[in-house]
């Protein structure tokens, strides 16, 4: 019987499941009212209150996508900011990276410019992005693309720089002129460093999106989630949180998913590499 | 009288530490040296002698201090066009699978597609690798990898082949046949072939010249012997005629004292 549930590769969906289900029950059995005596609140609905209850939270997700149907045009926004700040951002990234990369005296002369970039805070902007592109998706899009440059810039800037100095040179000595060792030794050199950027900066993204929205807006999930806290509807909040959370591993499933069609020339655990 | 295929006249290379402007380091110094056309000539020397920093001269990869190159009686600025370069450490490119390996210069040189493809396969079949054309590199064994690697340098036709200890990374049974590999497709082409190697055996069985290298720093050739063993040669074979035995002596008794030299250098440093 043991052997049967006992941790292992196969049954690791099972595990997760469970686990995420006991999370639930848990929270379910300590906020319900009048399920367990209260022991850190004086009555029975303080824990609901601020806590919200799983049930209500997973009625209101429920009612969002399949009764009122109305959180589309908000998560059709939300994802829009995201995927847009995401896609600008990287592109940005990568070609700022490949170019400071490849001209150290550019590089050199920007450095402290960058370095001051990255320190600041960036959520600070966006009041100033709202002033600039107005409270609709632009300004979300213009503080995404703040958070994810960086991230695929420094990537892209190390991958370029850690390129085999050897496959380098053969390559130069193939024939490959300046736009060929770009396309095909320093672009796929830095492909691996900048996916596994990818997995943070399509997270930042989505806390652009929601931050912005959450700063000032009339559409989005951080606008729906901002509304329910004017009124304390905690469940709501913890309903949007969880939507956004949902379609954060959704993107971030997808990076995976791209970053393994891209990749397959890499050794992966489990096969021996050969020496 | 044709012009060599490659000539190296009073070579000398002084590398500059980046962060200390006052350290400089003579890698090589005053080195002359000619291949002819369709003459493979090695070149030996204990470790740290600079003979790589000659083959990259050579291939144009390296700017010498002073002295002069000339490639087919032509003076070298820049790369060598006319030259193949087979790298002593990995020089594939992990993300293009051996075939893309192998026809990755005549991509560059603009050749078509259905064209390269098709010669990448017939040089893949040539080293002994059909059907192993769509593995990527760290699917191949480390031998499989340097026939990749000596596809990809003669697929290209090159007139002058520089070749820097390309085998030293294989073990003996391996190296030994792709060294009689290598024999019999230079024998065919008769290409100018620059063979780097440590291995004084590897470079009397396949040359028709050896030179020999002081120790660093600063060194030079100090010895030239011709190879008048007979072709075609079998590595593993030829290694036991009497005349082998004699040209090891004789050059041995000029590298040894340098070998010393080199190791006692390097125990002091």
């Amino acid at each position: 019987m043991w052997s049967l549930i006992k941790p292992s590769r196969r049954n690791l969906r099972v595990w997760q499941v469970g686990l995420l289900v006991a999370v639930f029950v848990v929270w379910h059995v300590l906020t319900a009212p009048g399920l367990v005596k209260p022991f850190l609140f004086d009555n029975d609905q303080q824990a609901a209150f601020f806590f919200g209850e799983p049930l209500k939270i997973l009625q209101r997700v429920w009612g969002w996508f399949f009764v009122s149907a109305d959180i589309y045009v908000h998560l059709w926004i939300t994802l829009l900011e995201t995927v847009l700040a995401f896609g600008i951002g990287t592109a940005a990234g990568l070609g700022m990276g490949l170019w400071l990369a490849l001209s150290p005296l550019a590089a050199a002369i920007l450095d402290p410019y960058i370095k001051a970039a990255n320190s600041m805070p960036r959520v600070i902007l966006a009041p100033i992005f709202a002033v600039w592109f107005g409270l609709g998706v632009a300004s979300k899009v213009a503080l995404g693309v703040t958070l994810t440059f960086f991230i695929v810039f420094f990537n892209v800037y190390q991958g370029v720089k850690e390129v085999s100095p050897v496959v380098l040179a053969n390559a130069r000595m193939l024939g490959a002129g300046q736009r060929q060792l770009l396309r095909h030794v320093y672009l796929p050199s830095a492909t691996s460093w900048v996916f596994s950027s990818l997995h943070t900066s399509v997270g930042l993204a989505f806390v652009g999106a929601v931050v912005g929205e959450y700063l000032g807006s009339s559409q989005g999930v951080g606008y729906l989630i901002l509304q329910a806290e004017g009124s304390f509807d905690i469940n709501t909040v913890m309903a949007g949180i969880l939507v956004l959370t949902a379609f954060a591993l959704l993107l971030d499933a997808l990076v995976g998913q791209a970053e393994r069609r891209l990749m397959k020339w890499q050794p992966k655990a489990g096969e021996t590499e050969k020496l | 009288m044709t012009a060599a295929a490659l000539r190296l006249q009073g070579v000398s290379c002084t590398f500059i530490s980046k962060d200390d402007p006052g350290q400089r380091y003579t890698a090589v110094q005053d080195v002359s040296l000619t291949v002819g056309a369709g003459e493979f000539v090695s070149v030996v020397g204990p470790t740290g002698c600079g003979k790589s920093t000659l083959l990259n001269v050579g291939a144009g990869l390296l700017q010498p201090s002073t002295g002069t190159v000339e490639v087919f009686g032509q003076p070298l600025g820049g790369l060598n066009r006319r030259a193949g370069y087979m790298f002593q450490a990995e020089s594939l490119m992990p993300w293009r699978t051996a075939a893309q390996n192998v026809m990755a210069g005549l991509e560059f040189r603009g050749a078509a597609p259905a064209e390269a493809k098709a010669q990448a396969e017939q040089w893949l079949q040539r080293v002994g690798l059909r059907g192993f054309g769509d593995r990527y590199p760290h699917q191949l064994s480390g031998g499989m990898r340097k026939r990749v690697s000596l596809a990809q340098t003669l697929v290209l036709d090159p007139d002058i082949i520089l070749m820097d200890e390309p085998f030293s990374a294989l073990d003996i049974q391996t190296r030994q046949l792709m060294e009689n590999e290598v024999l019999q497709l230079w024998q065919s082409k008769r290409k100018a072939v620059l063979f780097i190697t440590h291995d004084l055996d590897e470079a009397i069985a396949m040359s028709d010249r050896v030179v020999v290298m002081s120790a660093g720093p600063a060194s030079r050739p100090i010895g030239e012997f011709t190879i008048d063993l007979p072709r075609p040669r079998d590595v593993a074979e030829v290694r036991v005629t009497p005349r082998f035995i004699e040209l090891h002596n004789a050059i041995w008794g000029v590298l040894r004292e340098e070998v010393l030299k080199g190791y006692r250098q390097q125990l002091a440093a």
